[in-house]
């Protein structure tokens, strides 16, 4: 009952955005069912249309956790971005750096380069706050600049492989690829990136609700988000919490880039985020800052993504663009969750349990 | 249902078979009351009785869902404060509505501004304002800012906003809650003119020593309903706090003599500077001792909360000074969690703001503070034991006659005395060597009040030493062994509760000699 209701309000905010993005695809001369036909039905077919829908919502599971995170302990984390770009860039550095060492030294390594600095770079603007007050938004946006800049300078006069037109660093060492899913399911071909980062994904997810409402830490990071004031007359040092918090959050975004460089490219691309930073955001709030619910929602995201794609091919006006379009409504509808609950607070599963 | 016929000839304010639900809570539930012209009429109940939604609607605030308002013998349609305004009635709440920055002229004239649009007239309103302000002897200056104001005398920039809305209906939301014993025998003094003046008064109140002292009638209401319509001149505490209540409530706590042991907390010469460099607490000593209740009594906001706060190592010790030893060990320096495993709990002031985390549920609030001892973690020291929460939660449930009981209900959901007592039960759990307890019994029902006045005395009893901070003076009075009075964050005053007059602390407590 409890979970219904809290399903009840993303799933109401889902179909209401798909409703008001029909009428745009009426108004734009597409036929809304044919459009939507093609949305769905291209993105769970199979394999290719599971398969990338699965890939692309393993980013958005990393950065919906990591936002998650931040939140429960009362924090906005929109550096999302900045964190997996210099964890990205890491994992290739080390890939590179170490690539003639054996897989057993290198793989660990180039596992642990990306988390180790993205909680780095996520900890920076949980220090600054901790220590000075500064505002963790105002940081986070600023360094996000920072990242993009930094590895792009990197990537550009140091790692490119001489005479490549492209911004992207040379490869990373054999013994660092991951394997592709498509390797132990059977009907789904190779080239379909979609790889083990997937399930490291969903075990973070149980590892991320297991710390925070198992653990005497996740208590404490939760209780401080909830009520700092309270927390710390319980005891627990906020300015700790602030930290760790962002630390976690930063190692959890860090995470896209065993997707991205360790089981996708297998080198740094420049500028390969497809604001999954900051759609992790989206994902969070839609999830409900659950992670159960971020899974759904980042699987949701996939298939918009996924959809999009062919959307834009065969059809005569949509382009896939529609997708932005859907997923603005979506985080619009979610956002005035406080209205509805206020205005048709009276009716049923909508309204807060109040004793 | 006693006393007063309920069909009077003539009648102020009148509220007929008034019900007003919301959501599921039935605040009013046909609701009679009927306020004489030209009386001080009290309207008394617990938190949560429906006395303040009852007024709310004759004031305009709310609409009833069912029921009549009747003044000066009409039906009356009011739908908003301006047409209770229009009829007379005016209110004053328990938050003044003041702009602090505004002088008194200003504040009143808001909303119903003298002169055209572009030309505000204030001298006209000034002079208005003084010669009400003779009228009733309130001794408000129209031209003082408000913030340079007392709390006492911003009250009566209210009642003036009032009367010069031309009210001869006055309603008043608990409005002796922030006043000072003395503060409130001035605010008597003038509801007494008033009366005498043709106004007629509505004073909401859970105090009953004020409804004896200041009002003609009484209603009492409990659970939404009117249980009771007595002349004040024919009742008394007791009866009052029954029908309050529903059964039988003992006033006073029995209290046996203490036995006092050896000394637990010494204070010496400790001061708190706050932020932004003002002292606070300056240069404060004393001690505490096993099996005694020290209470310290003082007008609010005079370093009493700061005190605690420090000793309770919430404030960074760069705005600390002086020294402080639990036994004989210096904790001067020690944080809060240090000093909860030094053995001293904490029962905040502020539960919102301090004592509870209102979105986690009760099972989670209980543990707060012990959360990372054993048994509420196991398995390697960092995992919850969920077992052990619930039990824990369980215990304090039924030790501490929290309700409702369902342990998976955010605090949230609980009413202010059952959230109170959730944390009283919580601190007491750890068997503290020294409770600092602030407004232990602050917007707490009556039958709560007896209650916790109980654990309390009993926790002294079992050897604890408590440091108790109130507004009440009842409270502290009765409660204390000793009691130290604190004035502009020093203490002024040492002195036996059991000797000492009201009037005596009282003046210790304004004038600090």
């Amino acid at each position: 009952m409890k979970l219904l209701r809290e399903l009840l309000f993303p799933t109401i905010a889902v179909i209401a955005a798909f409703l008001v993005g029909a009428l745009l695809i009426l108004a734009i001369g597409d036929s809304p069912v044919q459009a939507y036909k093609l949305l769905i039905g291209s993105a769970l077919s199979w394999p290719d249309g599971i398969g990338y829908t699965l890939f692309y919502a393993t980013p958005l599971i990393f950065t919906g956790l990591a936002v998650l995170v931040a939140f429960r302990c009362g924090l906005l984390n929109i550096g999302a971005e900045g964190q997996l770009y210099v964890a990205a860039f890491a994992a290739a550095w080390v890939g590179i750096t170490f690539a003639n060492r054996s897989a057993w030294i290198l793989l660990p390594l180039c596992f642990l380069a990306p988390i180790l600095a993205g909680g780095l770079w996520g900890a920076i603007p949980g220090v600054l706050k901790a220590r000075f007050g500064s505002h963790e938004v105002i940081n986070t946006i600023m360094l996000n600049f920072i990242a993009v800049a930094l590895v792009s300078y990197f990537t550009q006069y140091h790692y490119r492989t001489p005479g490549d037109p492209i911004m992207e660093t040379s490869e990373i060492g054999g013994g660092a690829h991951i394997a592709r899913l498509g390797k132990f399911i059977p009907g789904m071909p190779e080239r379909i990136p979609l790889n083990l980062a997937f399930i490291l994904a969903l075990v973070c997810c149980v590892l991320v609700y297991l710390f925070l409402w198992r653990t005497k830490w996740g208590y404490e990071l939760r209780a401080t988000g909830s009520n700092p004031s309270a927390a710390e007359y319980g005891g627990i040092s906020i300015r700790k919490q602030i930290i760790v918090a962002m630390t976690i959050s930063g190692a959890l975004a860090g995470m896209v880039g065993i997707n991205e460089v360790l089981g996708y490219r297998y080198r740094y691309y420049d500028g390969f985020s497809d604001n999954y930073g900051y759609t992790g955001i989206a994902v969070a709030l839609l999830g409900r800052n659950h992670p159960v619910g971020v899974v759904l929602a980042a699987l949701l995201f996939g298939v918009l993504q996924r959809g999009g794609i062919h959307v834009d091919g065969f059809s005569e006006h949509v382009t896939k663009d529609i997708v932005q379009v859907l997923q603005g409504i979506i985080i619009l509808f979610v956002a005035c969750e406080a209205f509805f609950r206020g205005s048709f607070g009276r009716f049923g599963l909508l309204r807060r349990s109040k004793v | 249902m006693s006393a007063l016929p309920a069909v009077c000839l003539q009648a102020m304010l009148e509220l007929r078979n008034i019900t007003k639900r919301f959501g599921d809570v039935l605040a009013n539930d046909q609701v009679n009351i009927v306020v004489q012209p030209g009386t001080i009429h009290a309207i008394v109940g617990e938190n949560g009785a429906g006395k303040s939604t009852a007024m709310r609607i004759a004031y305009g605030f709310y609409k009833a869902d069912s029921g009549e308002l009747v003044v000066d013998n009409e039906v009356r349609n009011i739908a908003t404060p301006h047409d209770a305004i229009a009829l007379g009635i005016g209110m004053v709440h328990q938050h003044f509505m003041l702009v602090s920055t505004m002088t008194v002229a200003e504040n009143i004239v808001l909303g119903a501004e003298p002169g055209s649009a572009v030309n505000l007239d204030l001298a006209e309103a000034a002079s208005a304002i003084q010669k009400l302000s003779e009228e009733f002897k309130l001794a408000v200056n129209p031209n003082a800012v408000i913030e340079h104001l007392s709390v006492g005398q911003q009250q009566r920039v209210e009642l003036l906003k009032a009367l010069y809305r031309r009210a001869h209906l006055l309603i008043l939301d608990e409005p002796t809650a922030v006043l000072t014993p003395q503060e409130v025998e001035e605010f008597f003094a003038i509801l007494r003119r008033m009366r005498e003046q043709g106004k007629t008064v509505i004073i909401i109140t859970h105090k009953l020593s004020e409804v004896l002292a200041i009002s003609d009638e009484v209603t009492v209401m409990r659970d939404g309903r009117v249980v009771g319509r007595l002349q004040t001149s024919e009742t008394n505490a007791a009866q009052l706090a029954n029908l309050m209540v529903g059964r039988e409530v003992l006033l006073r706590v029995e209290k046996p003599e203490a036995h006092v042991g050896d000394t637990e907390l010494t204070v010496k010469d400790l001061s708190v500077t706050s932020a932004d460099g003002t002292k606070r607490v300056d240069g404060v000593s004393f001690s505490v001792r096993r099996g005694e209740i020290l209470g310290i009594a003082g007008v609010e906001g005079n370093g009493q909360t700061e005190l605690i706060e420090a000793l309770a190592g919430l404030t960074p010790p760069s705005q600390l000074s002086g020294e402080v030893r639990l036994e004989n060990r210096d904790i001067t320096k020690a944080d809060a969690r240090a000093r909860r495993e030094f053995g001293i709990a904490h029962i905040p002031e502020d539960r919102h703001r301090r004592g509870l985390l209102l979105d986690f549920s009760l099972a989670e609030n209980s543990i707060l503070g012990v959360h990372d001892r054993k048994p509420i973690v196991s398995f390697a020291g960092v995992f919850l034991n969920d077992g052990a929460i619930r039990a824990r939660a369980a215990k304090m449930i039924a030790d501490f006659d929290v309700r409702p009981t369902d342990q998976d209900l955010p605090a949230r959901a609980l009413s202010g005395g059952n959230q109170q007592k959730l944390i009283i039960g919580r601190e007491f759990d750890l068997q503290p060597k020294l409770l600092l307890v602030s407004q232990p019994t602050r917007g707490v029902d009556i039958g709560a009040i007896e209650f916790i006045h109980r654990k309390l005395v009993a926790l002294r009893d079992a050897g604890c030493a408590v440091l108790l901070v109130s507004a009440e003076l009842e409270e502290v009075t009765t409660l204390a062994d000793r009691l130290l009075i604190f004035h502009q964050g020093r203490i002024v005053g040492d002195v036996d509760p059991k000797v000492a007059t009201i009037e005596e602390i009282g003046l210790l407590m304004t004038r600090g000699h």
